[in-house]
């Protein structure tokens, strides 16, 4: 972009990736880290973080009363007895979504968002777009995720903070009655689970 | 504190951009800086009030421009410099050598 006075290329660190690289290099010369747990850091996002915890626990909520009653009332506790629990994941609350109510997930300050369940966000969550407009217009951005909520569904719109974290609890598909809890959990999208998507059909 | 990071309620950054099948890391060196995020986290360097300050006290036009492993990188950085464990200098000396040697 040109435009006189300033362009993106002398804002942005220039060679970016290379400074991250000089940092690095420093400060594992006076061993605040260590790149070889860096490594292991890195490893454990690719492999083990991501939206399929989350969905395993949409999928436990919906074949068993009680784990959702859980789930819904301390969502800390019902997340982290599956496992999901750590940095970025210490308080949880559920969202329900019903057929009056909707919920979708924003956090207009920065990029909170739950690792444990849901791994890394998405740019677009993280993008001003997003931030700006989800909280006064939700229904114009859902419409952009193709999701087109009924004037008689009330929108609520929830602003993550950097203790407190949310998981949207889509509702659960129809025709999906003799699926196993495996099955269900591969019906849960990641967008399904901050509120920008639902869960798919069996059918999709 | 009212900065460019207040993003919620504002218009004009049109729509929703999102990109199909995204990975994790675009580049090598945004898995670094999540890892060295949370080694120095780990390590004590900063809490989580600690690490955002820097970011919300970003140039806005910056800020607005930076990728979100670009702001960690700001965050990171000053804040290993505010703990005193590393100088700019000493940071910028280490960024230009890199770039000097990528270059030759």
């Amino acid at each position: 972009m040109k435009d006189g006075n300033h362009s993106h290329a002398n804002v942005l660190i220039p060679d970016v990736g290379l400074r991250v690289k000089a940092l690095e290099s420093l400060l594992a010369e006076k061993k605040v880290i260590d790149p070889a747990a860096l490594d292991l850091i890195v490893e454990t996002f690719e492999t083990q973080m991501g939206p399929k915890n989350g969905a395993k626990v949409v999928a436990k909520a919906w074949v068993d009363p009680a784990y959702r009653k859980w789930l819904l009332e301390d969502g800390t506790a019902a997340i982290g007895s599956l496992g999901y629990i750590g940095v970025q994941g210490e308080n949880m609350v559920a969202l329900e979504n019903t057929p009056e109510v909707h919920n979708v997930v924003v956090c207009t300050l920065c990029s909170c968002y739950p690792w444990p369940t849901l791994g890394l966000p998405p740019i677009w969550f993280k993008s001003a777009p997003y931030r700006a407009r989800v909280v006064i217009d939700p229904r114009s951005v859902l419409k952009e995720f193709g999701l087109d909520i009924a004037d008689d569904v009330e929108v609520r719109v929830w602003d993550s903070t950097a203790e407190l974290r949310y998981l949207v609890l889509p509702m659960r598909p129809e025709g999906t009655e003799g699926l196993s809890e495996q099955e269900l959990a591969s019906l849960v999208t990641r967008d399904s689970m901050i509120g920008t998507g639902l869960a798919q059909s069996p059918s999709h | 504190m009212n900065g460019i990071h207040d993003l919620g309620g504002m218009h004009g950054f049109g729509p929703v951009v999102v990109e199909q099948d995204e990975p994790y890391f675009h580049e090598e060196w945004e898995g670094r800086m999540l890892a060295m995020m949370i080694a120095c986290f780990a390590a004590g360097v900063y809490n989580v009030d600690r690490f955002r300050h820097p970011i919300e006290k970003m140039d806005p036009h910056h800020y607005l421009l930076a990728s979100y492993y670009e702001k960690w990188l700001c965050t990171v950085e000053q804040n290993c410099i505010d703990a005193g464990i590393v100088t700019r200098e000493e940071v910028d000396a280490r960024h230009a050598q890199l770039m000097k040697e990528k270059a030759a």
